[in-house]
């Protein structure tokens, strides 16, 4: 059986799809096996579907309007120029 | 000229460098079209840099207007992406050089990059929740994870807001902060260990009390238990 240090090192790759078929299979193992590792394992794919959309960040309200006003104005300067 | 038909198919399948090769011969406007789906990244990558709305802001204009001017030195065009991160990412660490010079000198790197190789083990096992899809249009939910964000150190942090939350690849997000692939690797998975670990206490499922898993059961069940 691989510790759960192993398991935890490799939890990255595993979630990404690049651990080697070889750790793969040992990871679902430990994972069927272990609470804690299994806890870990699923509360990171749930952090990351949090963090991975969009609307976790929020800009400040007026940025894109702001962004583009100051576009405006640096093109048509640089139209002049 | 009206473009031909070929080339609005051109368009269809390769907008960017089509995008770019009008602006460089003289549509500027379109410039706004093409900044336009990365102003929030280029927000996030410039805030993660430098924990501040307005100087995050700030850096993201001056980047634009760099970009802008530097277009024509752009070689490869399908990767505007990459290159304008990477212009952002510049910018706000020369922003963030002249900031620490007038007010301080920060919190030594050195010792964070240091705790680079050392493996970090979670502490927290509870089980999250099932969170809805719409979590993150909850005030709470998305102040916790700015919270968590911002206390992970810089190195982290960068690499988390290029990898997991703008969904660069591996070897993009290495372009853009010039550094190799495997530290890409190392500080991503430092980075989601910290953040699942502090946030952990938000979204762990409530702890039930005897009380209530009776109340919630089936009472004859319950008794036989």
């Amino acid at each position: 059986m691989v510790s759960c240090k192993t398991i935890v090192a490799h939890l990255s790759e595993y979630l990404d799809g690049d651990a080697t078929v070889e750790m793969r299979q040992k990871i679902e193992r430990h994972l069927r096996g272990c609470r804690r590792c299994s806890a870990v394992y699923d509360s990171t794919r749930k952090m990351l579907v949090i963090t991975g959309d969009e609307r976790v960040f929020e800009v400040p309200t007026g940025f894109s309007e702001r962004l583009h006003g100051f576009l405006d104005k640096m093109l048509s300067n640089s139209e002049e120029q | 000229m009206m473009p031909s038909m070929e080339e609005e198919e051109l368009a269809e399948r390769s907008s960017e460098p089509v995008l770019i090769q009008r602006i460089l011969a003289g549509e500027r406007d379109l410039f706004h079209d093409l900044i336009r789906p990365y102003e929030h990244g280029a927000f996030l990558l410039a805030y993660s840099i430098l924990r501040n709305h307005d100087d995050a802001e700030e850096t993201v204009q001056q980047s634009m207007a760099k970009i802008f001017s530097h277009l024509v030195q752009l070689t490869e065009r399908d990767k505007f992406k990459q290159w304008a991160m990477r212009v952002i990412e510049n910018e706000a660490k020369m922003y963030r050089r002249k900031r620490r010079q007038h007010l301080y000198e920060s919190l030594d790197q050195s010792s964070i990059e240091a705790s680079d190789d050392k493996p970090f083990y979670p502490k927290q096992f509870a089980d999250w929740r099932d969170l809805p899809s719409d979590a993150v249009e909850q005030k709470e939910v998305r102040e916790a994870v700015a919270k968590a964000l911002a206390e992970l150190p810089d190195i982290y942090r960068e690499v988390f807001a290029l990898r997991d939350m703008q969904h660069l690849d591996v070897a993009e997000t290495a372009e853009v902060l010039g550094i190799g692939e495997s530290a890409v690797k190392t500080r991503l998975h430092r980075a989601r260990l910290m953040l699942r670990e502090s946030l952990t206490p938000m979204f762990a499922k409530p702890k039930v009390s005897v009380w209530e898993r009776w109340k919630g059961s089936n009472p004859w069940l319950a008794a036989k238990r």
